[in-house]
């Protein structure tokens, strides 16, 4: 052959090759693998304004990873704060999301919106916690400006006050070392908005209890000294059990799995609860209310119970939702907080 | 506590029925205009009394006595629009509502009803005009909504009335409340003092005046919302002006 006709013949070599390297179905090559690159298109949700074009990037690419690349031009949108979407009415993308597994050709588009500035939830919750602790002692050792002057830095005659004051301040301090130590926040962060809605709640009625217990005017419980051990008998079984469950679930998520089990009794008795219950956490932590409410006899200590009895069952019932759709066969024994009625 | 959520305060719920397509079923349009020709009914018979009253004194002076009974009938009634917005049946806020049938329900039974003393005030007589008025044309505006047959004046009155009868019923209130604080803190009504066995204690005449105080911020905030509400049902009024 001559010259001529081998160049066509390494011509249209060359154009055949070319016309298959755009296929994901590459021939076993020697060299690596041929990746299809995707092109990302970042607009903002509400002026559709073109925010970013990415181009080259890996399939295997998650939402967390294309955040990252858009904080680069954007630097003061860190990842927790961005909100993409594939469709302006369509729910936020998960960070875990594959790039390749999205409904997407090879330009993807996402729309954005800045979820404002985020919190961790263990940073919201040790501020929820070290609020009441801290102010429920400033009742109790009656600084100035709260009651009557003669009765500041007083103490009460009263022993249930300072049993009071000892049983409020352990559980909140139970409470900080378990967000420290314990517990293993799966969600990420939380509008900075929420805690100055939570923490005023939190702090407010703290406050409001503290005030009562603690003034110079204070009731002793109507039935008296059995009245006040049967609250704290109650009061500190739950705060045991509560912790019991804590624990539990710490054990349950392995570090670094992201799948989700079902909770089930152990070798502890106040994990037993676990056969009727889906969330005993909040049992127990009602009861712990309930016992403090008895203990105390004190009105807002028992609005206080309350509020946080419905809140919490919101939250237990949600929690239940979510098992039952998750497992097929979740024990069916179980209510989401009062064994049998909720 | 706002209400300057869109088309949920008193005056929402036009707008947000006819934004809505799929309203309350037959039995529920029945029961609704039935309600609401019952309260037009009521409001009409306390203004009717009020007229009555007046020309037989020939004085404002302590009117509240003859409209005291279905006064506070049909205030209080007004309770099941709460539940209305909880069962769906109407498609308001049952926060806001609520908000707003409890302050009316307060100002009833809590400071004109429980103080004595004040229910020979003028103030009173100034409420319950503004009420009076408000609510003949506001119950009558959902009864001809839910019948589809909506006269323009009734629409044109409910959102043009306000801007006198909403200052005036405020005006009225305040000065109520401002009224019975005297004899609540003399009387100790409603109010509970340390030392007690509930380990609580609530002083009525404080609430009372934070409850004035609440007006200063709530008050303009509902006033706008009825004004911004003005521009969209009826907008084109804007429109007529324009053409000079």
């Amino acid at each position: 052959m001559d010259v001529l006709a081998l160049e066509a013949k390494s011509v249209n070599g060359s154009d055949a090759e070319k016309k298959s390297a755009p296929r994901p179905k590459p021939k076993p090559p020697k060299k690596a693998k041929r990746i299809v690159y995707f092109e990302v298109e970042i607009v903002d949700l509400k002026t559709k304004e073109k925010l970013l074009l990415l181009d080259k990037v890996e399939p295997t690419a998650t939402v967390l990873d294309i955040k990252a690349l858009f904080q680069k031009s954007y630097p003061k949108w860190y990842p927790a704060r961005q909100s993409l979407r594939l469709d302006p009415k369509a729910k936020c993308l998960r960070d875990e999301e594959v790039l390749q597994t999205l409904p997407v050709g090879t330009t993807a588009h996402f729309y954005f919106s800045d979820l404002g500035p985020q919190l961790t939830w263990g940073t919201v919750f040790l501020s929820e916690c070290v609020g009441p602790l801290i102010i429920y002692l400033m009742f109790y050792f009656r600084l100035p400006f709260i009651y009557s002057p003669k009765y500041d830095f007083t103490s009460s005659k009263h022993w249930v006050v300072h049993l009071a004051c000892m049983c409020h301040s352990f559980h909140y301090i139970k409470r900080v070392l378990e967000t420290l130590f314990v517990h293993r926040i799966s969600h990420g962060t939380m509008p900075l908005r929420n805690i100055f809605k939570n923490c005023g709640y939190y702090w407010a009625t703290a406050a409001w209890m503290a005030y009562y217990i603690n003034h110079p005017l204070y009731t002793t419980a109507y039935y008296g000294q059995q009245q006040v051990n049967t609250g704290l008998y109650i009061f500190l079984f739950c705060q045991v059990g509560n912790f019991s469950i804590h624990v539990a679930l710490r054990n349950l998520k392995l570090p670094g799995s992201k799948s989700k089990r079902i909770p089930y009794p152990t070798k502890n008795p106040f994990t037993w609860i676990f056969w009727l219950v889906s969330c005993p956490n909040y049992t127990y932590e009602l009861g712990s209310w309930i016992g403090f409410t008895v203990m105390t006899q004190c009105v807002p200590v028992a609005f206080f119970t309350l509020v946080a009895f419905i809140q919490m069952t919101v939250w237990a019932k949600g929690k239940h939702r979510s098992y039952l759709k998750e497992f097929r066969d979740y024990p069916t024994l179980r209510s989401s907080i009062l064994p049998f009625i909720l | 506590m706002s209400a300057a959520a869109p088309g949920t305060s008193k005056t929402g719920h036009s707008d947000v029925v006819q934004k809505k397509k799929k309203g309350p079923g037959a039995l529920a349009t029945a029961y609704l205009v039935i309600y609401n020709v019952v309260m037009t009914a009521g409001w009409l018979v306390i203004a009717v009394g009020l007229v009555r009253a007046y020309l037989a004194r020939g004085s404002y002076h302590g009117l509240y006595y003859s409209i005291e009974k279905p006064l506070k009938f049909f205030q209080t009634g007004a309770l099941l629009e709460i539940l209305h917005c909880a069962v769906g049946i109407v498609p308001s806020s049952v926060v806001l509502t609520g908000f707003q049938v409890m302050s009316r329900v307060f100002l009833t039974w809590a400071v004109t009803h429980s103080v004595r003393e004040v229910q020979s005030e003028d103030s009173v007589l100034l409420f319950v005009t503004a009420w009076t008025v408000t609510e003949i044309i506001r119950y009558s505006f959902y009864t001809f909504s839910l019948l589809n047959h909506l006269p323009y004046l009734i629409k044109w009155a409910r959102y043009t009335f306000f801007f006198a009868l909403y200052p005036m019923g405020v005006t009225g209130e305040l000065l109520t409340i401002y009224a019975a604080l005297p004899f609540v803190q003399k009387t100790g009504l409603y109010s509970i003092t340390l030392p007690n066995k509930y380990n609580f204690s609530f002083d009525y005449y404080t609430f009372l005046i934070l409850t004035m105080i609440s007006y200063i911020p709530l008050f303009p905030q509902l006033y706008f919302h009825m004004i911004r509400q003005r521009k969209k049902v009826l907008g084109h009024v804007d429109d007529y002006s324009k053409v000079e």
